[in-house]
């Protein structure tokens, strides 16, 4: 229970305290540190779930499926503020922040970082969903950080459509407590997690249905599905960059996580019943949608950054639709996919914060020739992309497979709609990528200092995943598969 | 008891004409007291009939017959229209005919003839009239007909008698859906018999009237009809909203005490009525015509949301 | 179902349930945007209101403290920092009329239905009562982005987001007695919060465009559709 709190409560005292440091310097390793005293407390807390499964108490839940999204949380948080420190003192110099507002920078780093894990770790529903709101109220002011008048319009747009969107959820929610009072005993227990997913065969299964489609269509506003999707190209491209790793990298798994432990409920709830999938097919169905939008939009963007927000959608569609499939093989797909989506994206964003700093723009027009200007980020990119595009060896090709493996089990002619879609989402990014990377160079274009360490480390790690998947996280991701679809895999 | 039934129908038509000048004095002298006058006396629109009825009647020369008929069939239409609505009695044999659809087809007639009197004559003023009260009218209707559908949805009946006896045998029972069609209604009365803010019955600027318009040309006793027809239609509208609403004291048999009670309850209600009249008309600004149909619209709605919360809330109990 | 049942204390709290979605349907049709923001205050102090009733007719008395809690955020402190905004940004006198005004008082109504329809399934007879509270809410929480759709003013938006809050809180007073205490508290914390965030966001946007009308807000989707 200590390595949880330490987990958790790390980013609360650095998101209390960092407001009140003045130096800009100590600011940076302070948020740096606090991303690593709660990685440090994730993988203690790891360690423990290792030997003891699972861990219940104080409202806390931690199960095979939460943990390895937790020490990925922790790192990803960890390595974004590496990337951040050097990054944002560069942006605090161009003058396009005010020191006072590099602390509320800060503070929100570490608040966001705080509502994600406690999201991510809480048995109480309404906890997860008083955290979902509390991160979209933390990230608000960071996409307005640089107050253009495009940032404020992203995050008004942000704030308004996450905002109704929870709502919903919100809505949802009421009406699994409402259902989870007509079944339990004890009624002040209707929130627990735990509880419920023993009970959930006693559910009321028409008021979870209901249910489910508020809260499919609340978090999953978060999570970017189309055609709530609008906020998140606007939100990604005018935050600043670390917020856009943090975002994609995080945030959307998280609000996926929620979607996801609901769909337990209501699978359970539904079981006896003749609409025993709907929830899955709900979710198959605006998976797929934004899967194949965001595959079309990724031809006509502009911004380099509102590129890779549509390429989150589209990743974020194609976990969708991997958990409505169910079954133990989707399942697994989707669990691994958000594991390596998330490295795979934040390198990428890190990676694109330093090449917009060498072409000192986000317009894809104007980034061109990187990998001769500065090998490491022209390579980093190439990479990156080559990745996420779900290229061997990497981890995204893994889970990619295995989810059109399971496609073709179940819904063999939708294997070729995924296939498309995965083709056109190739081709959109290639035809971008290419003279971004290997274009003629710009006059006077110099490589800066980046540091990249945290896009090596990360895409290291989805590489290694793509060859061999260690026996202990085989053995969280089987487990978490079993806790959502009933059967194991492996 | 049949013939004393059918006398007590008569009385209650009496009353009606009686009381509705009454009525409309009770309000002025209200509204007269918060503006800080003595105001006239509670007799005066008794005098001015009088006045009225002596006088001689001039009539254009253009006029054809329907204007020389036109303030009978108004006055007359309006007093049938009173008999429908229990005043003091429910299960009058009157009641047989107590329909919401004959109350508003005996209006409808009423005000048919009065347009057509309005536009008879050929002065601007009068069709300007006639086509500003078929606006009013041709809003209100719908919204009058919804809300008080409402209330026949729940006692199963569009019998006005049987609304309210209803309505007593179930005792006090906070209906979300009577509450909105009372406020639907409550509009709808205000807009029918041109009170402030839809139509100002004092009023004669011509940017502004509406009744008023339509009665320019008449004189003597055909414009006493008229404007006694008008109370009468003030005076319906008050026992119509106090008497379904609150149908409490009204007589449900025909013993002079239970008679007796059901005169004081009522009248208590409409002098209540007249005051909150009164008071509203001194506290509110007549509103442009333009936003005649806004202001009817929201009774329209509330009266919709009576329907809808009667059909949600009360489950079509 | 039937009212009949039904203490009076119980029928009160239906009738002020019908209130509270008659106050949103006027501030769907409210133009002006003070009028908007007391219509917005009064729907909080129903909502108390009904709370408080509830409170007293199901013996749980931390319904009482949400109760306290609505009143002083909903009915209290929002509208006055909405006023003051309005105030500080000197839009006193500003107007924001709807486009289609019988359209959209159709639109809510059909929303209304809608919501009836959504709530309809769940058909046991002991939960008939909660079934009907339910699908106000929902009304209200659809009819709060009806709202937030039809108007182009930053202030109007987010009244309609705050009484869509109204409605979803309706739900749980109503259908679950409230939610537990902490989570609760949560929501009003995360309601507050938002509520300072916005009056920041009218400062940054009125400084950033000159205007609180969110239509001028049109930079990022016209950048792509540049792209095509």
């Amino acid at each position: 229970m200590t390595a949880l709190l330490i987990t958790v409560f790390a980013p609360l005292t650095g998101a209390l305290i960092l407001p009140l440091v003045r130096s800009l310097r100590l600011a940076g390793w302070l948020n740096l540190g606090f991303c690593a005293t709660s990685l440090a407390g994730s993988v203690w807390l790891a360690l423990q779930i290792m030997d003891a499964g699972e861990l219940t108490g104080n409202g806390f839940h931690i199960d095979a499926f939460n943990i390895y999204l937790v020490v990925l949380t922790a790192f990803v948080g960890l390595t974004t503020a590496i990337f951040s420190r050097p990054y944002m003192t560069h942006i605090c110099r161009e003058g396009r922040v005010s020191a006072r507002r590099m602390r509320l920078y800060h503070s929100m780093f570490q608040g966001f970082m705080f509502t994600m894990l406690l999201a991510l770790t809480t048995n109480n529903l309404g906890v997860l969903w008083v955290a979902v709101e509390g991160a979209t109220l933390a990230t608000v002011l960071l996409v307005s950080l640089y107050r253009t008048p495009e940032s404020v319009e992203a995050a008004w747009k942000y704030f308004i459509l996450c905002g109704v969107g929870i709502a919903l959820a919100l809505f949802g929610t009421v009406l699994v407590y409402f259902a989870a009072q007509q079944a339990l005993t004890d009624s002040s227990e209707g929130l627990r997690w735990t509880t419920l997913y023993a009970e959930a065969g006693r559910l009321h299964p028409m008021v979870m249905a209901i249910a489910f489609v508020f809260l499919l269509v609340g978090y999953g506003t978060k999570v970017g599905l189309v055609p709530l999707h609008h906020w998140l190209p606007d939100a990604h491209s005018e935050g600043p960059t670390p917020i856009s790793a943090l975002l994609s990298g995080l945030l959307l798994n998280v609000a996926l996580y929620a979607v996801v432990r609901f769909k337990m409920l209501v699978d359970g709830a539904l079981a006896a019943t003749d609409k025993a999938a709907i929830a899955g097919h709900l979710m198959m169905g605006f998976g797929l949608l934004s899967f194949l939008v965001a595959g079309l939009f990724l031809y006509r963007q502009r911004d380099i950054k509102r590129m890779f927000g549509y390429s989150s959608i589209e990743h974020m569609g194609l976990m969708t639709f991997a958990f409505g499939l169910g079954g133990p093989l989707a399942t697994f797909a989707g669990l691994l996919h958000m594991l390596v989506h998330s490295l795979t994206k934040s390198a990428i964003f890190i990676t694109v914060g330093h090449a917009t700093h060498i072409a000192g723009t986000q317009s894809i027009d104007h980034i061109r020739g990187l990998i001769r200007t500065q090998p490491a980020v022209g390579w980093g990119l190439l990479l990156g992309v080559v990745a996420i595009a779900g290229f061997p060896p990497f981890g995204i090709f893994t889970s990619e497979f295995l989810l059109l493996m399971a496609t073709m089990q179940r819904w063999p002619w939708l294997t070729m709609i995924l296939v498309l879609g995965l083709v056109m989402a190739f081709a959109g990014l290639f035809r971008h990528l290419h003279p971004m990377v290997y274009g003629k160079i710009p006059e006077g274009q110099q490589p800066v200092t980046a540091n990249m360490l945290p896009v090596m480390l990360h895409l290291g790690l989805v590489f290694c995943l793509g060859i061999a998947i260690p026996a202990f996280l085989a053995r969280w991701l089987d487990q978490a598969t079993f806790l959502i679809s009933g059967s194991h895999l492996l | 008891m049949n013939t004393a039934a059918w006398w007590l129908v008569l009385l209650q038509a009496l009353l009606f004409l009686l009381g509705a000048p009454l009525l409309v004095a009770w309000v002025r002298r209200v509204k007269a007291r918060l503006q800080n006058r003595r105001g006239a006396s509670l007799w005066q629109p008794y005098r001015d009939f009088y006045k009225l009825f002596a006088k001689e009647t001039l009539v254009a020369h253009t006029a054809s017959p329907v204007f020389r008929a036109a303030p009978y069939i108004v006055f007359g239409s309006t007093l049938l229209a009173c008999m429908v609505v229990p005043l003091l009695a429910l299960g009058l044999p009157s009641a047989a005919v107590a329909d919401v659809i004959v109350l508003v087809g005996f209006l409808a007639l009423g005000r048919f003839f009065l347009t057509l009197a309005g536009m008879d004559i050929g002065t601007a003023f009068g069709g300007m009239g006639a086509s500003r009260e078929m606006l009013v009218s041709a809003l209100a209707e719908p919204a009058m007909l919804m809300a008080v559908f409402t209330l026949a949805m729940t006692a199963h009946s569009t019998n006005l008698a049987s609304i309210a006896e209803h309505q007593l045998s179930t005792g006090l029972i906070l209906r979300p859906s009577y509450l909105f069609a009372l406020m639907g209604l409550v509009l709808v009365a205000i807009a029918e018999t041109g009170r402030i803010p839809v139509d100002n019955p004092t009023t004669h600027l011509e940017l502004t009237m509406i009744h008023e318009a339509m009665l320019l040309e008449y004189s003597g006793r055909h414009l006493a009809l008229m404007e006694w027809a008008a109370q009468l239609k003030l005076m319906l509208y008050g026992v119509l909203i106090v008497n379904v609403f609150l149908p409490w004291g009204i007589a449900t048999e025909f013993t002079p005490l239970a008679l007796a009670v059901g005169l004081l309850a009522v009248v208590g209600k409409l002098i209540f009525l007249g005051l909150l009249l009164g008071v509203a008309e001194t506290g509110l600004a007549k509103m442009r015509l333009f936003r005649a149909p806004q202001f009817l619209n929201l009774a329209l709605l509330l009266a919709l949301l009576g329907l809808l919360s009667h059909v949600i809330l009360e489950g079509g109990a | 179902m039937n009212l009949t049942h039904l203490t009076l204390l119980e029928q009160a709290v239906f009738v002020l349930a019908a209130l509270v979605l008659f106050l949103s349907f006027s501030l769907l049709a409210q133009a002006r945007l003070l009028a908007g923001i007391h219509i917005f205050a009064w729907q909080g102090g129903v909502l108390a209101l009904a709370t408080g009733l509830i409170a007293a007719t199901s013996d749980e008395p931390h319904l009482f403290i949400s109760a306290a809690l609505t009143f002083g955020l909903k009915a209290l402190t929002i509208p006055w920092m909405l006023h003051r905004l309005v105030r500080r940004l000197e839009l006193e006198r500003h107007a924001d009329p709807l486009q289609h005004p019988a359209l959209v008082m159709m639109a809510g109504a059909a929303l209304v239905i809608f919501s009836y329809w959504v709530v309809a399934p769940i058909e046991q007879l002991e939960l008939a009562g909660i079934r009907n509270i339910l699908s106000i809410s929902l009304a209200v929480v659809l009819l709060g982005l009806l709202i937030m759709v039809t108007r182009r003013q930053a202030v109007t938006q987010v009244i309609g987001f705050m009484s869509m809050e109204n409605g979803l809180f309706l739900a749980a007073v109503a259908a679950t007695q409230g939610m537990p205490l902490v989570v609760e508290l949560g929501i009003a914390f995360d309601v507050l919060v938002a509520a300072v965030l916005f009056g920041v966001f009218f400062l940054h946007i009125s400084e950033s465009i000159d205007s609180l009308n969110v239509d001028r807000l049109n930079r990022l989707s016209t950048r792509e559709d540049d792209g095509v």
